[in-house]
């Protein structure tokens, strides 16, 4: 609901708020560094990450009329004329981005629900093939999340082997970590249940516990805070500042403003698939509430 | 009505490239363009390396499967069962397609069982990448480990059913002779032109959603163009009068019906196979395996998109 009215107020403040930022930043064109921070180009701090004029379109089928799906004389007769599908769309994602990512930074990526932030960290993480400009790293990004690798009707025990080998670990890796990722999800006998039998804040909390057991150089962390009783968010947000401390750059996105004050330097505001605003999260956030 | 902040995009984005090119800052970082397909020989590298993944990743979906059935497990055995008796009852009893085949049941059992494993990773295949696209969008790893994982998935259930179907043979009176060993042979051959022809399926299938309403009708059409029910030789040669190339044609170029033959020849002591069927099966093989990576390989880096 407070997401809702905020948004809302987003969208009327939009207009206004544009002329007087875009003034702002058309004399800095760099973003604002981070404090404490050499200014950007400065050989002194490392790039991690390079986006340069990123462009990402999806193409999304479905929509589909009832009589076109489903029939596979349809089918073949459009492959033979080489007919593209109606109802495929394409759909513009992410519309020219670019920043530079240093070592050691932590990125808040924030924005209205469609404006391309999960788009983005997947085209960071190399999942997702440019449209149009490239992403530039260092190492492999990873994204935080192994839930689509889970399957439902198995074992906690099962989907823990079965999400670390999908992460990339290695069996002694998985042994390793088998017995830290059952403590830290704290679901105890339920590992041997399936995990169709857990309550959602179990599923989520065996899903973060997985997918933050393996350590990495560049962390994509899309949404997985809000997950949990108050407990567990409190153990999860130290885990994050922990992984944080050891992986070289960090970027987050998620709707809580104030999870991303609290652990990010530097914040990038995406709207409509383009940058908004980038840099010091007092001054993003601040113009962002403002809308 | 965006006017202002493309405005600020291109102010940004000219601003920078006034200094130094984005492209060159990264290079002379060393920095890695985030998706690029590797090498092919790297590309082989990864995929055994990720294969406790594929393995896991095969056995669970296997285990998932049929979790909700109280049966459970038992349907790997009974589906292929079932199939088996509808056809002897269709074309063995009712069509008369015995014709003068001996030991029909397990000409057709073996015809069935063999076809159903091609024809199950073929479908399985084409769906492989299109219907993961959540998990390609989320995590790294070869792409060619879901097909390759897929046809697993079908060979652990042909394990089974090959048992049963052992069973059966010796029951129909088959002696058990030293060319049983072979067995193995003939499976590794198929899984190799399987595990190809998953990839190609894999990548078709990805960029062609309709061909999922397409399969049933190919595979059809293949499963009565292999023999499974049927001798070729028989039909084509003994009944359409046609000549013998033809009937050698359909034996060799169609590797369904050059696995199933292959297995005939091992299993059954009176069937009399192709002569040279053993060549066309090890061909399809290392074709199929080599042109299936080559080319699932070539578009690894757009599988993401959909």
């Amino acid at each position: 609901m407070a997401e809702l009215t905020e948004e809302l107020s987003l969208v009327k403040g939009e207009q206004p708020a544009v002329p007087g930022k875009d003034g702002k930043d058309g004399a800095h064109p760099q973003p604002v560094a981070p404090a404490g921070k050499p200014p950007f180009d400065v050989p002194t701090g490392t790039p991690t990450v390079v986006v340069d004029d990123l462009h990402i379109v999806y193409r999304v089928y479905g929509a589909a009329s009832d009589a076109e799906k489903g029939n596979a004389v349809n089918a073949l007769t459009r492959i033979l004329r080489r007919q593209g599908r109606p109802q495929m769309k394409e759909v513009h994602a992410v519309r020219g981005v670019s920043f530079v990512a240093y070592h050691g930074d932590a990125i808040g990526i924030v924005g209205r629900n469609g404006s391309g932030k999960s788009t983005l960290l997947r085209a960071i993480a190399g999942l997702l093939p440019p449209h149009a400009g490239a992403v530039y790293t260092d190492g492999q990004p990873s994204l935080l999340g192994v839930n689509a690798a889970l399957m439902r009707e198995l074992t906690g025990e099962r989907n823990i082997v079965l999400g670390c080998y999908a992460m990339g670990m290695t069996p002694a890796e998985v042994r390793e970590k088998y017995q830290e990722i059952v403590d830290f999800s704290g679901i105890d006998e339920f590992v041997q249940l399936p995990m169709s039998t857990y309550s959602s804040g179990m599923g989520a909390r065996l899903r973060f516990a997985i997918s933050s057991a393996k350590t990495h150089d560049v962390l994509l962390i899309d949404e997985a805070l809000a997950t949990g009783d108050r407990e567990f968010r409190k153990k999860s947000e130290q885990r994050i500042r922990q992984i944080r401390e050891e992986a070289g750059t960090v970027f987050l996105v998620a709707h809580d403003l104030r999870v991303i004050e609290e652990t990010c330097n530097r914040v990038i505001w995406l709207h409509k698939g383009k940058i908004k605003m980038d840099g010091d999260p007092k001054e993003v956030l601040a113009a962002y509430n403002k809308g | 009505m965006s006017q202002p902040e493309s405005a600020v995009a291109d102010a940004q984005a000219g601003g920078r490239s006034g200094q130094e090119p984005l492209a060159k800052l990264a290079a002379r970082y060393g920095l890695r363009r985030a998706i690029a397909r590797p090498r092919f020989p790297a590309y082989v590298r990864q995929l055994w390396e990720r294969r406790h993944f594929i393995l896991t990743y095969a056995t669970s979906r296997n285990v998932s499967k049929y979790s909700n059935s109280a049966l459970g497990q038992l349907w790997q055995v009974l589906t292929p069962l079932l199939n088996a008796a509808i056809y002897y009852v269709m074309f063995g009893l009712i069509l008369g397609g015995r014709g003068n085949i001996d030991n029909y049941p397990a000409f057709l059992l073996i015809g069935m069982f063999v076809f159903t494993y091609t024809q199950r990773t073929v479908t399985a295949g084409a769906k492989s990448i299109s219907g993961n696209l959540s998990l390609i969008r989320a995590l790294h790893f070869p792409r060619a480990s879901l097909p390759l994982a897929y046809t697993i998935q079908e060979l652990q259930q042909l394990a089974i059913s090959m048992g049963v179907l052992l069973v059966i043979v010796i029951f129909t009176g088959e002696p058990i002779t030293l060319f049983w060993l072979m067995m193995p042979l003939v499976l590794l051959l198929q899984t190799m032109f399987n595990i190809g022809a998953g990839l190609v399926m894999a990548r078709l299938g990805s960029s062609m959603r309709d061909l999922n309403q397409l399969l049933p009708f190919i595979t059809r059409t293949w499963l009565y163009a292999s023999g499974v029910f049927f001798s070729i030789q028989e039909k084509v040669v003994g009944t359409a009068k046609l000549p013998q190339w033809v009937a050698d044609t359909m034996y060799y170029a169609n590797p369904a019906a050059s696995y199933i033959e292959f297995m005939r020849d091992i299993l059954i002591s009176a069937h009399n196979p192709p002569g040279s069927v053993w060549i066309s099966c090890v061909f399809w093989a290392v074709f199929a395996l080599g042109f299936g990576f080559w080319y699932f390989w070539r578009a690894e880096e757009r599988y993401g998109r959909g």
